[in-house]
Protein backbone atom coordinates (compact mmCIF):
# COMPACT_ATOMS: atom_id res chain seq x y z
CA UNK A 1 0.00 0.00 0.00
CA UNK A 2 1.75 3.27 -0.99
CA UNK A 3 2.27 6.11 -3.42
CA UNK A 4 4.79 5.61 -6.06
CA UNK A 5 6.62 7.44 -8.62
CA UNK A 6 8.53 5.86 -11.19
CA UNK A 7 11.03 8.01 -13.80
CA UNK A 8 8.56 10.97 -13.15
CA UNK A 9 9.94 14.21 -15.01
CA UNK A 10 7.62 17.09 -15.75
CA UNK A 11 8.38 20.00 -17.72
CA UNK A 12 6.35 23.77 -17.75
CA UNK A 13 5.29 24.11 -21.45
CA UNK A 14 6.85 21.62 -23.05
CA UNK A 15 8.23 22.40 -26.84
CA UNK A 16 8.05 25.84 -26.31
CA UNK A 17 10.97 28.29 -25.68
CA UNK A 18 9.62 28.25 -22.13
CA UNK A 19 9.99 25.01 -21.52
CA UNK A 20 11.46 24.10 -17.66
CA UNK A 21 11.67 20.93 -16.64
CA UNK A 22 10.64 21.07 -13.09
CA UNK A 23 11.07 17.12 -12.00
CA UNK A 24 13.97 15.18 -13.59
CA UNK A 25 13.78 11.57 -13.54
CA UNK A 26 12.33 11.11 -10.13
CA UNK A 27 12.00 7.47 -8.15
CA UNK A 28 9.69 7.67 -4.69
CA UNK A 29 8.04 5.21 -2.78
CA UNK A 30 5.36 6.63 -0.38
CA UNK A 31 4.33 3.61 1.90
CA UNK A 32 1.34 3.92 3.96
CA UNK A 33 1.72 5.08 7.83
CA UNK A 34 5.00 7.41 6.87
CA UNK A 35 4.77 10.96 8.15
CA UNK A 36 7.24 12.06 5.16
CA UNK A 37 8.73 15.90 5.16
CA UNK A 38 9.42 17.43 2.13
CA UNK A 39 11.78 20.35 1.95
CA UNK A 40 13.64 22.88 -0.68
CA UNK A 41 14.22 26.23 -1.61
CA UNK A 42 11.83 28.06 -3.64
CA UNK A 43 11.43 26.62 -7.47
CA UNK A 44 12.97 23.04 -6.61
CA UNK A 45 10.13 21.54 -7.08
CA UNK A 46 8.06 21.02 -3.90
CA UNK A 47 4.60 21.51 -5.17
CA UNK A 48 5.03 20.80 -8.25
CA UNK A 49 5.83 17.05 -6.76
CA UNK A 50 3.18 17.04 -4.39
CA UNK A 51 0.37 17.95 -7.38
CA UNK A 52 1.36 14.48 -8.89
CA UNK A 53 0.35 12.90 -5.59
CA UNK A 54 -3.13 13.20 -6.66
CA UNK A 55 -3.23 13.57 -10.20
CA UNK A 56 -3.91 17.53 -10.16
CA UNK A 57 -0.78 17.46 -12.70
CA UNK A 58 0.21 14.54 -15.30
CA UNK A 59 3.83 13.81 -15.32
CA UNK A 60 5.25 14.39 -18.91
CA UNK A 61 7.29 11.13 -18.44
CA UNK A 62 7.00 8.29 -16.32
CA UNK A 63 4.05 6.60 -13.71
CA UNK A 64 2.34 6.86 -11.10
CA UNK A 65 1.12 4.27 -9.25
CA UNK A 66 -1.22 3.95 -6.43
CA UNK A 67 -1.60 0.90 -4.48
CA UNK A 68 0.34 -0.77 -7.96
CA UNK A 69 -2.41 1.19 -9.97
CA UNK A 70 -1.44 2.88 -12.63
CA UNK A 71 -3.43 6.39 -11.77
CA UNK A 72 -3.27 7.63 -15.35
CA UNK A 73 -4.80 4.52 -17.02
CA UNK A 74 -7.79 5.20 -18.88
CA UNK A 75 -10.27 4.02 -16.57
CA UNK A 76 -8.61 4.79 -13.44
CA UNK A 77 -11.07 6.34 -10.98
CA UNK A 78 -9.04 9.68 -10.01
CA UNK A 79 -11.64 11.20 -8.39
CA UNK A 80 -11.49 8.59 -5.63
CA UNK A 81 -7.95 8.83 -6.08
CA UNK A 82 -8.38 12.81 -4.99
CA UNK A 83 -10.75 11.71 -1.95
CA UNK A 84 -8.33 9.38 -0.62
CA UNK A 85 -5.17 11.72 -0.99
CA UNK A 86 -6.20 14.69 0.27
CA UNK A 87 -4.17 18.55 -0.93
CA UNK A 88 -4.19 21.40 1.43
CA UNK A 89 -2.46 24.23 -0.48
CA UNK A 90 0.14 26.94 1.39
CA UNK A 91 -3.05 29.83 1.14
CA UNK A 92 -6.29 28.25 2.99
CA UNK A 93 -8.12 31.10 2.07
CA UNK A 94 -7.76 30.22 -1.36
CA UNK A 95 -9.59 27.03 -0.88
CA UNK A 96 -12.71 28.54 1.39
CA UNK A 97 -15.69 29.47 -0.78
CA UNK A 98 -19.14 28.65 1.05
CA UNK A 99 -20.98 31.04 3.46
CA UNK A 100 -20.16 29.29 6.51
CA UNK A 101 -17.56 27.18 8.20
CA UNK A 102 -19.38 24.16 8.56
CA UNK A 103 -20.76 24.04 4.46
CA UNK A 104 -17.55 24.81 3.49
CA UNK A 105 -16.33 21.41 5.28
CA UNK A 106 -19.20 19.50 3.79
CA UNK A 107 -18.43 20.01 -0.17
CA UNK A 108 -16.32 17.06 -0.12
CA UNK A 109 -18.22 14.63 1.42
CA UNK A 110 -21.26 15.73 -0.73
CA UNK A 111 -19.10 15.54 -3.65
CA UNK A 112 -18.12 12.07 -2.39
CA UNK A 113 -21.87 11.13 -2.97
CA UNK A 114 -23.39 11.40 0.83
CA UNK A 115 -26.65 13.70 1.58
CA UNK A 116 -26.19 17.29 3.31
CA UNK A 117 -27.10 15.03 6.89
CA UNK A 118 -24.59 12.24 6.33
CA UNK A 119 -22.05 14.67 5.11
CA UNK A 120 -22.71 17.12 7.87
CA UNK A 121 -21.51 14.28 10.50
CA UNK A 122 -18.55 13.92 8.44
CA UNK A 123 -18.20 17.53 8.50
CA UNK A 124 -18.25 17.61 12.27
CA UNK A 125 -15.90 15.03 13.13
CA UNK A 126 -13.47 16.62 11.29
CA UNK A 127 -13.93 19.64 13.01
CA UNK A 128 -13.66 18.31 16.03
CA UNK A 129 -10.15 16.90 14.64
CA UNK A 130 -8.80 19.90 13.94
CA UNK A 131 -10.19 21.69 17.33
CA UNK A 132 -12.38 24.38 15.91
CA UNK A 133 -15.24 24.92 18.04
CA UNK A 134 -18.80 24.79 17.50
CA UNK A 135 -19.68 28.33 17.82
CA UNK A 136 -17.12 29.18 14.69
CA UNK A 137 -19.58 26.39 12.37
CA UNK A 138 -22.09 28.98 11.33
CA UNK A 139 -19.28 31.81 10.80
CA UNK A 140 -18.40 33.15 7.22
CA UNK A 141 -14.65 31.39 6.95
CA UNK A 142 -13.52 35.20 6.27
CA UNK A 143 -14.18 36.19 9.25
CA UNK A 144 -11.85 33.53 11.18
CA UNK A 145 -8.39 34.33 12.06
CA UNK A 146 -5.17 32.31 9.69
CA UNK A 147 -4.96 29.62 11.79
CA UNK A 148 -8.80 28.73 12.04
CA UNK A 149 -8.87 28.94 8.04
CA UNK A 150 -6.25 26.88 7.87
CA UNK A 151 -7.54 24.21 10.67
CA UNK A 152 -11.07 24.66 8.48
CA UNK A 153 -9.16 23.84 5.04
CA UNK A 154 -7.64 21.37 7.01
CA UNK A 155 -11.01 19.76 7.73
CA UNK A 156 -11.99 20.11 4.18
CA UNK A 157 -10.18 17.30 3.44
CA UNK A 158 -10.06 15.23 6.41
CA UNK A 159 -13.95 15.07 6.13
CA UNK A 160 -13.46 12.75 3.03
CA UNK A 161 -11.53 10.50 5.22
CA UNK A 162 -8.44 10.36 2.99
CA UNK A 163 -5.47 8.29 4.01
CA UNK A 164 -2.96 10.38 3.00
CA UNK A 165 -2.82 13.96 3.74
CA UNK A 166 -0.59 16.39 2.08
CA UNK A 167 0.27 19.87 3.71
CA UNK A 168 1.73 22.64 1.62
CA UNK A 169 3.21 24.65 4.33
CA UNK A 170 0.66 24.94 6.39
CA UNK A 171 2.11 26.99 8.81
CA UNK A 172 3.13 30.28 6.93
CA UNK A 173 2.35 32.93 8.75
CA UNK A 174 0.97 31.59 12.04
CA UNK A 175 2.33 32.52 15.44
CA UNK A 176 4.25 30.39 17.39
CA UNK A 177 1.41 28.92 19.39
CA UNK A 178 -0.81 28.38 16.30
CA UNK A 179 2.66 26.73 14.58
CA UNK A 180 2.91 24.25 17.65
CA UNK A 181 -1.32 23.58 17.70
CA UNK A 182 -1.49 22.96 13.87
CA UNK A 183 1.45 20.44 13.64
CA UNK A 184 0.44 18.84 17.43
CA UNK A 185 -2.70 18.35 15.52
CA UNK A 186 -1.28 16.75 12.13
CA UNK A 187 0.93 14.66 14.25
CA UNK A 188 -2.28 13.30 15.97
CA UNK A 189 -4.14 12.47 13.13
CA UNK A 190 -0.98 10.61 11.80
CA UNK A 191 -0.80 8.72 15.32
CA UNK A 192 -4.23 7.84 16.31
CA UNK A 193 -5.80 7.76 13.04
CA UNK A 194 -3.15 6.19 11.12
CA UNK A 195 -3.44 8.82 8.30
CA UNK A 196 -0.06 9.12 5.53
CA UNK A 197 1.28 12.36 5.91
CA UNK A 198 3.35 14.63 3.98
CA UNK A 199 4.09 17.76 5.39
CA UNK A 200 6.53 20.42 2.82
CA UNK A 201 7.99 23.24 5.17
CA UNK A 202 10.72 25.96 5.14
CA UNK A 203 11.11 25.11 8.86
CA UNK A 204 14.00 22.81 8.92
CA UNK A 205 13.21 22.75 13.05
CA UNK A 206 9.64 21.56 12.81
CA UNK A 207 10.49 18.79 10.41
CA UNK A 208 13.05 17.58 12.60
CA UNK A 209 10.15 17.21 15.34
CA UNK A 210 7.64 15.40 13.33
CA UNK A 211 8.52 13.98 10.24
CA UNK A 212 10.37 10.56 10.18
CA UNK A 213 11.60 10.44 6.83
CA UNK A 214 13.10 13.42 4.75
CA UNK A 215 13.52 14.16 1.61
CA UNK A 216 15.48 17.44 0.37
CA UNK A 217 14.54 18.26 -3.35
CA UNK A 218 17.10 20.39 -5.28
CA UNK A 219 16.53 21.42 -9.12
CA UNK A 220 13.69 19.12 -9.73
CA UNK A 221 15.69 16.51 -8.08
CA UNK A 222 15.98 14.19 -5.01
CA UNK A 223 18.68 15.52 -3.38
CA UNK A 224 18.40 13.70 0.38
CA UNK A 225 16.34 10.88 1.25
CA UNK A 226 16.78 9.65 4.54
CA UNK A 227 15.74 10.03 8.44
CA UNK A 228 16.13 13.69 9.58
CA UNK A 229 18.64 13.03 11.56
CA UNK A 230 20.69 11.19 8.76
CA UNK A 231 19.72 14.34 6.23
CA UNK A 232 20.46 16.99 8.48
CA UNK A 233 24.26 15.45 9.03
CA UNK A 234 24.84 17.37 5.57
CA UNK A 235 24.26 21.20 6.41
CA UNK A 236 27.09 21.92 4.47
CA UNK A 237 25.71 20.76 1.75
CA UNK A 238 21.96 21.95 2.46
CA UNK A 239 23.14 25.83 2.82
CA UNK A 240 24.76 25.51 -0.93
CA UNK A 241 21.23 24.73 -1.56
CA UNK A 242 19.46 27.75 -0.01
CA UNK A 243 18.60 25.68 2.30
CA UNK A 244 19.80 24.91 6.50
CA UNK A 245 19.75 22.93 9.30
CA UNK A 246 17.66 22.91 12.20
CA UNK A 247 19.42 25.61 14.84
CA UNK A 248 20.04 22.54 16.89
CA UNK A 249 22.60 20.87 14.58
CA UNK A 250 24.44 24.55 14.55
CA UNK A 251 25.19 24.54 18.53
CA UNK A 252 26.12 20.94 18.81
CA UNK A 253 28.55 21.02 16.61
CA UNK A 254 29.87 24.37 18.10
CA UNK A 255 29.65 22.28 21.37
CA UNK A 256 31.83 19.65 19.86
CA UNK A 257 33.92 21.97 18.35
CA UNK A 258 34.89 23.66 22.00
CA UNK A 259 35.41 20.25 22.95
CA UNK A 260 32.22 18.98 24.67
CA UNK A 261 31.01 15.83 24.13
CA UNK A 262 27.67 16.19 22.30
CA UNK A 263 25.96 13.85 19.80
CA UNK A 264 26.23 16.45 17.06
CA UNK A 265 23.32 14.98 15.03
CA UNK A 266 20.81 16.38 17.81
CA UNK A 267 18.24 18.59 16.14
CA UNK A 268 15.18 19.03 18.44
CA UNK A 269 15.65 21.16 21.66
CA UNK A 270 14.91 18.05 23.46
CA UNK A 271 17.52 15.55 22.09
CA UNK A 272 19.96 18.31 22.45
CA UNK A 273 19.29 19.20 26.05
CA UNK A 274 19.38 15.60 26.66
CA UNK A 275 22.56 14.66 25.44
CA UNK A 276 24.01 18.33 27.07
CA UNK A 277 22.97 16.89 30.73
CA UNK A 278 24.76 13.96 29.39
CA UNK A 279 27.86 15.46 27.99
CA UNK A 280 27.92 17.50 31.16
CA UNK A 281 27.37 15.02 33.93
CA UNK A 282 30.40 12.72 31.84
CA UNK A 283 32.70 15.98 32.32
CA UNK A 284 31.61 16.61 35.74
CA UNK A 285 31.98 13.14 37.38
CA UNK A 286 35.95 12.79 36.90
CA UNK A 287 35.83 16.14 38.49
CA UNK A 288 33.80 15.52 41.27
CA UNK A 289 36.51 12.46 42.28
CA UNK A 290 39.14 15.04 42.44
CA UNK A 291 37.09 17.36 44.33
CA UNK A 292 36.85 15.29 47.50
CA UNK A 293 40.05 15.11 47.47
CA UNK A 294 41.27 18.82 46.41
CA UNK A 295 40.64 21.72 47.95
CA UNK A 296 36.68 22.95 46.18
CA UNK A 297 37.98 26.27 45.51
CA UNK A 298 40.60 24.21 42.94
CA UNK A 299 37.58 22.59 41.28
CA UNK A 300 37.05 24.59 38.35
CA UNK A 301 33.60 23.57 37.25
CA UNK A 302 32.28 24.02 40.47
CA UNK A 303 33.77 27.67 41.34
CA UNK A 304 32.29 28.69 37.89
CA UNK A 305 28.89 27.34 39.06
CA UNK A 306 29.38 29.23 41.85
CA UNK A 307 29.74 32.44 39.84
CA UNK A 308 27.21 32.02 37.80
CA UNK A 309 24.88 31.20 40.65
CA UNK A 310 25.77 34.38 42.84
CA UNK A 311 26.78 37.21 39.91
CA UNK A 312 26.21 36.19 36.47
CA UNK A 313 23.02 35.23 36.39
CA UNK A 314 21.57 38.65 37.40
CA UNK A 315 24.07 40.60 34.98
CA UNK A 316 22.63 38.86 32.46
CA UNK A 317 19.64 39.39 32.90
CA UNK A 318 20.12 43.06 33.00
CA UNK B 1 11.44 63.97 19.46
CA UNK B 2 10.40 60.43 18.33
CA UNK B 3 9.75 59.64 14.75
CA UNK B 4 6.86 57.84 16.02
CA UNK B 5 4.50 58.81 18.35
CA UNK B 6 1.69 57.38 19.44
CA UNK B 7 -0.88 58.84 22.11
CA UNK B 8 -3.54 56.70 23.69
CA UNK B 9 -3.72 54.93 20.24
CA UNK B 10 -7.47 52.97 19.72
CA UNK B 11 -9.05 51.38 16.30
CA UNK B 12 -12.41 50.02 16.60
CA UNK B 13 -13.28 47.15 13.93
CA UNK B 14 -17.36 47.15 13.62
CA UNK B 15 -18.88 44.13 12.38
CA UNK B 16 -22.39 44.36 10.78
CA UNK B 17 -25.28 42.07 10.19
CA UNK B 18 -26.95 41.19 6.82
CA UNK B 19 -29.43 44.82 7.69
CA UNK B 20 -26.46 46.78 7.81
CA UNK B 21 -26.38 47.77 11.73
CA UNK B 22 -23.76 47.24 13.87
CA UNK B 23 -23.31 43.74 15.36
CA UNK B 24 -20.68 44.38 17.57
CA UNK B 25 -17.51 46.65 18.10
CA UNK B 26 -13.77 44.96 18.55
CA UNK B 27 -10.51 46.97 19.47
CA UNK B 28 -7.92 45.91 17.65
CA UNK B 29 -5.80 48.42 18.99
CA UNK B 30 -6.54 49.67 22.61
CA UNK B 31 -4.73 53.02 24.36
CA UNK B 32 -1.38 52.43 22.95
CA UNK B 33 1.49 54.60 23.76
CA UNK B 34 4.29 54.47 22.04
CA UNK B 35 7.80 56.70 21.39
CA UNK B 36 9.85 55.73 18.93
CA UNK B 37 13.56 57.14 18.29
CA UNK B 38 14.88 57.45 14.85
CA UNK B 39 17.51 55.13 13.59
CA UNK B 40 16.12 52.47 16.14
CA UNK B 41 15.28 48.95 14.94
CA UNK B 42 12.38 48.12 16.72
CA UNK B 43 10.52 44.61 16.65
CA UNK B 44 6.72 44.11 17.39
CA UNK B 45 5.53 40.27 18.25
CA UNK B 46 2.07 39.53 19.15
CA UNK B 47 -0.02 36.07 17.98
CA UNK B 48 -2.42 36.60 14.87
CA UNK B 49 -5.11 38.85 15.82
CA UNK B 50 -3.13 40.57 18.62
CA UNK B 51 -3.05 44.11 16.42
CA UNK B 52 -0.03 44.34 15.30
CA UNK B 53 -0.93 44.84 12.11
CA UNK B 54 -3.53 47.36 12.92
CA UNK B 55 -0.96 49.24 14.71
CA UNK B 56 1.68 48.91 11.98
CA UNK B 57 -1.15 50.29 8.90
CA UNK B 58 -0.99 53.37 11.70
CA UNK B 59 2.34 54.30 10.81
CA UNK B 60 1.74 54.95 7.67
CA UNK B 61 -1.83 56.02 7.67
CA UNK B 62 -3.19 53.48 5.93
CA UNK B 63 -5.43 53.50 8.96
CA UNK B 64 -6.66 56.33 11.06
CA UNK B 65 -7.15 55.91 14.51
CA UNK B 66 -10.83 56.02 15.77
CA UNK B 67 -9.19 57.57 19.27
CA UNK B 68 -6.21 59.08 20.15
CA UNK B 69 -3.21 60.65 18.36
CA UNK B 70 0.02 58.91 16.25
CA UNK B 71 2.30 61.23 15.03
CA UNK B 72 4.80 60.66 12.38
CA UNK B 73 7.63 62.82 11.90
CA UNK B 74 5.77 65.52 13.27
CA UNK B 75 2.85 65.21 11.07
CA UNK B 76 -0.79 63.85 12.61
CA UNK B 77 -2.31 61.63 10.58
CA UNK B 78 -5.74 63.00 11.20
CA UNK B 79 -4.88 66.07 8.96
CA UNK B 80 -5.40 65.28 5.24
CA UNK B 81 -2.98 67.41 4.14
CA UNK B 82 -0.19 65.25 5.53
CA UNK B 83 -1.35 62.07 4.13
CA UNK B 84 0.74 61.77 0.97
CA UNK B 85 4.13 63.01 3.06
CA UNK B 86 3.01 60.69 5.80
CA UNK B 87 3.35 57.75 3.30
CA UNK B 88 6.72 59.06 1.48
CA UNK B 89 8.07 59.44 5.49
CA UNK B 90 6.40 55.93 6.20
CA UNK B 91 6.80 52.87 3.65
CA UNK B 92 5.68 49.81 4.14
CA UNK B 93 6.18 46.20 3.07
CA UNK B 94 3.75 43.66 3.21
CA UNK B 95 3.96 39.73 3.64
CA UNK B 96 3.33 38.59 0.06
CA UNK B 97 5.25 39.57 -2.42
CA UNK B 98 3.37 38.64 -5.59
CA UNK B 99 1.06 41.26 -4.16
CA UNK B 100 2.75 44.63 -4.03
CA UNK B 101 4.65 44.53 -6.90
CA UNK B 102 3.11 46.35 -10.02
CA UNK B 103 5.97 46.87 -12.82
CA UNK B 104 6.71 44.28 -15.53
CA UNK B 105 10.33 45.03 -14.96
CA UNK B 106 12.31 45.41 -11.92
CA UNK B 107 13.51 48.95 -12.21
CA UNK B 108 10.25 50.00 -13.65
CA UNK B 109 8.50 49.13 -10.67
CA UNK B 110 11.24 50.55 -8.07
CA UNK B 111 10.38 53.67 -10.11
CA UNK B 112 6.96 53.74 -9.55
CA UNK B 113 6.79 55.72 -6.31
CA UNK B 114 8.95 58.62 -7.62
CA UNK B 115 7.02 58.53 -10.59
CA UNK B 116 3.71 58.90 -9.15
CA UNK B 117 5.23 62.02 -6.75
CA UNK B 118 6.20 63.75 -10.31
CA UNK B 119 9.65 63.49 -10.11
CA UNK B 120 11.68 64.94 -12.92
CA UNK B 121 12.84 62.15 -15.41
CA UNK B 122 16.63 62.10 -14.12
CA UNK B 123 15.91 62.15 -10.76
CA UNK B 124 13.48 58.94 -11.05
CA UNK B 125 16.39 57.15 -12.32
CA UNK B 126 18.81 58.41 -9.85
CA UNK B 127 16.61 56.87 -7.09
CA UNK B 128 15.87 53.92 -8.80
CA UNK B 129 19.97 53.05 -9.02
CA UNK B 130 20.38 54.46 -5.16
CA UNK B 131 17.67 52.05 -4.27
CA UNK B 132 18.61 48.61 -6.25
CA UNK B 133 22.56 49.16 -5.40
CA UNK B 134 21.06 49.65 -1.54
CA UNK B 135 18.88 46.29 -1.25
CA UNK B 136 21.69 44.33 -3.75
CA UNK B 137 19.49 44.03 -6.66
CA UNK B 138 21.10 46.39 -9.10
CA UNK B 139 22.20 42.50 -11.07
CA UNK B 140 18.42 42.34 -11.73
CA UNK B 141 17.21 45.30 -12.68
CA UNK B 142 16.10 44.19 -16.51
CA UNK B 143 14.78 41.06 -14.57
CA UNK B 144 11.06 39.98 -14.74
CA UNK B 145 9.97 40.69 -11.02
CA UNK B 146 7.97 37.39 -11.62
CA UNK B 147 11.17 35.48 -12.21
CA UNK B 148 12.73 36.19 -8.93
CA UNK B 149 12.81 34.49 -5.29
CA UNK B 150 10.72 35.59 -3.25
CA UNK B 151 13.40 36.69 -0.95
CA UNK B 152 13.97 38.51 -4.35
CA UNK B 153 10.90 39.93 -4.39
CA UNK B 154 10.77 41.45 -1.71
CA UNK B 155 13.89 43.17 -1.76
CA UNK B 156 12.10 44.74 -4.79
CA UNK B 157 9.48 45.18 -2.82
CA UNK B 158 11.88 47.32 -0.28
CA UNK B 159 13.55 49.10 -2.79
CA UNK B 160 10.55 50.21 -4.54
CA UNK B 161 10.17 51.94 -0.64
CA UNK B 162 13.65 52.86 -1.00
CA UNK B 163 13.19 54.96 -3.59
CA UNK B 164 11.12 57.19 -1.63
CA UNK B 165 13.48 58.18 0.36
CA UNK B 166 11.69 57.42 3.90
CA UNK B 167 12.84 57.73 7.16
CA UNK B 168 10.88 54.80 8.45
CA UNK B 169 10.19 51.20 6.89
CA UNK B 170 7.66 49.11 8.29
CA UNK B 171 7.58 45.34 7.09
CA UNK B 172 5.05 43.12 8.44
CA UNK B 173 5.97 39.71 8.48
CA UNK B 174 8.31 40.18 5.22
CA UNK B 175 9.67 36.67 5.34
CA UNK B 176 6.60 34.65 6.35
CA UNK B 177 6.26 33.05 3.28
CA UNK B 178 9.93 32.67 2.55
CA UNK B 179 12.30 30.19 2.20
CA UNK B 180 15.97 30.21 4.62
CA UNK B 181 17.94 31.46 2.19
CA UNK B 182 15.16 34.69 1.27
CA UNK B 183 14.15 35.40 5.09
CA UNK B 184 18.50 35.19 5.57
CA UNK B 185 18.60 37.45 2.39
CA UNK B 186 15.79 40.12 3.62
CA UNK B 187 16.70 40.44 7.08
CA UNK B 188 20.22 41.63 6.18
CA UNK B 189 18.83 43.75 3.71
CA UNK B 190 16.56 45.72 6.25
CA UNK B 191 19.75 45.59 8.79
CA UNK B 192 22.03 47.39 6.21
CA UNK B 193 19.43 49.93 5.74
CA UNK B 194 19.09 50.64 9.43
CA UNK B 195 22.63 50.59 9.63
CA UNK B 196 23.89 52.26 7.09
CA UNK B 197 20.92 54.63 6.05
CA UNK B 198 20.15 55.09 9.52
CA UNK B 199 16.52 54.05 8.54
CA UNK B 200 14.05 53.51 11.28
CA UNK B 201 12.83 49.86 10.65
CA UNK B 202 9.83 48.29 12.53
CA UNK B 203 9.27 44.94 11.93
CA UNK B 204 6.85 42.71 12.62
CA UNK B 205 7.35 39.02 12.58
CA UNK B 206 6.52 35.45 14.09
CA UNK B 207 10.18 34.23 13.67
CA UNK B 208 11.62 34.97 17.04
CA UNK B 209 14.85 34.74 15.85
CA UNK B 210 14.56 37.58 13.49
CA UNK B 211 14.61 39.69 17.04
CA UNK B 212 17.56 39.06 18.93
CA UNK B 213 19.47 41.79 17.03
CA UNK B 214 16.67 44.46 17.39
CA UNK B 215 17.07 47.36 19.63
CA UNK B 216 13.80 47.08 20.97
CA UNK B 217 10.91 44.74 21.73
CA UNK B 218 7.47 45.54 22.22
CA UNK B 219 4.90 42.57 22.57
CA UNK B 220 1.34 42.90 21.87
CA UNK B 221 -2.25 41.42 23.18
CA UNK B 222 -5.70 42.23 22.51
CA UNK B 223 -4.92 45.32 21.26
CA UNK B 224 -2.42 46.55 24.23
CA UNK B 225 1.47 46.68 24.18
CA UNK B 226 1.93 44.08 27.08
CA UNK B 227 5.64 43.74 27.29
CA UNK B 228 8.55 46.17 25.93
CA UNK B 229 12.06 45.87 26.54
CA UNK B 230 15.58 44.60 24.92
CA UNK B 231 15.53 41.34 22.92
CA UNK B 232 17.02 39.58 26.23
CA UNK B 233 14.79 41.74 28.95
CA UNK B 234 11.92 39.88 26.67
CA UNK B 235 13.61 36.40 25.68
CA UNK B 236 14.21 35.83 29.83
CA UNK B 237 10.16 35.52 30.09
CA UNK B 238 9.81 32.22 28.55
CA UNK B 239 6.90 31.34 30.25
CA UNK B 240 5.21 34.85 29.97
CA UNK B 241 5.67 34.68 26.39
CA UNK B 242 4.15 31.20 26.12
CA UNK B 243 1.33 32.69 27.34
CA UNK B 244 0.83 35.11 25.09
CA UNK B 245 1.24 32.04 22.65
CA UNK B 246 4.65 33.23 21.54
CA UNK B 247 7.77 31.44 21.96
CA UNK B 248 11.68 32.61 22.55
CA UNK B 249 14.74 31.75 19.71
CA UNK B 250 15.80 28.03 20.34
CA UNK B 251 18.81 28.83 21.91
CA UNK B 252 16.86 30.32 24.18
CA UNK B 253 14.68 28.14 25.05
CA UNK B 254 17.59 25.10 25.26
CA UNK B 255 19.34 27.34 27.52
CA UNK B 256 15.99 27.62 29.42
CA UNK B 257 15.33 24.05 29.86
CA UNK B 258 19.06 23.51 30.77
CA UNK B 259 18.50 25.56 33.61
CA UNK B 260 15.81 23.88 34.64
CA UNK B 261 17.50 20.33 34.69
CA UNK B 262 19.92 22.26 37.39
CA UNK B 263 22.57 23.40 34.89
CA UNK B 264 24.34 26.94 35.83
CA UNK B 265 23.81 29.49 33.09
CA UNK B 266 22.21 32.21 32.64
CA UNK B 267 18.59 33.43 31.69
CA UNK B 268 18.01 35.18 28.64
CA UNK B 269 21.04 33.73 26.63
CA UNK B 270 20.13 35.15 22.54
CA UNK B 271 23.10 33.54 20.59
CA UNK B 272 24.77 30.23 20.14
CA UNK B 273 28.38 31.98 21.58
CA UNK B 274 26.64 32.94 24.72
CA UNK B 275 25.63 29.40 25.31
CA UNK B 276 28.48 27.55 23.84
CA UNK B 277 30.45 30.47 26.14
CA UNK B 278 28.00 29.22 29.26
CA UNK B 279 28.78 26.00 29.13
CA UNK B 280 32.26 25.81 27.97
CA UNK B 281 34.55 27.20 30.41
Amino acid sequence: MSIELKNVTYTYSPGTTYAITALKNINLQIPEGQFLGIIGHTGSGKSTLIQHLNALIRPTEGEILYHGKNIWDEDYDRRKLRSEVGLVFQYPEHQLFENDVLSDVCFGPMNQGLSREQAEVEARKALASVGLKEKHFKKSPFELSGGQKKRTAIAGVLAMNPKYLILDEPTAGLDPRGRDEILDQIAYLHKERGISIVLVSHSMEDIAKYASRLIVMNHGEVAYDGTPREVFQNYRELEAMGLAAPKMVYIMHELSGRGLNVDVNASTVEEAKESILAALKEKKSPLQGKAVSAEKKQDPLSARSEAAAGGAAGEEQV
Amino acid sequence: MGIIKALKLCFEYQRYDDEGNIQDTQKAVDQVDLDIAPGQFIAILGHNGSGKSTLAKHMNALLLPTEGTIIIDGMDTKEEPELWKIRQKAGMVFQNPDNQIIGTVVEEDVGFGPENIGLPTEKIWKRVDESLQKTGMTAYRSHSPNKLSGGQKQRVAIAGVMAMRPSCIILDEPTAMLDPNGRVEVLKAVHDLNRLEGVTVILITHYMEEVTDADRVFVMDSGHIVMEGTPREIFSQVEKLKEYRLDVPQVTELAHELRLSGVDIPEGILTMEELAGALCQ
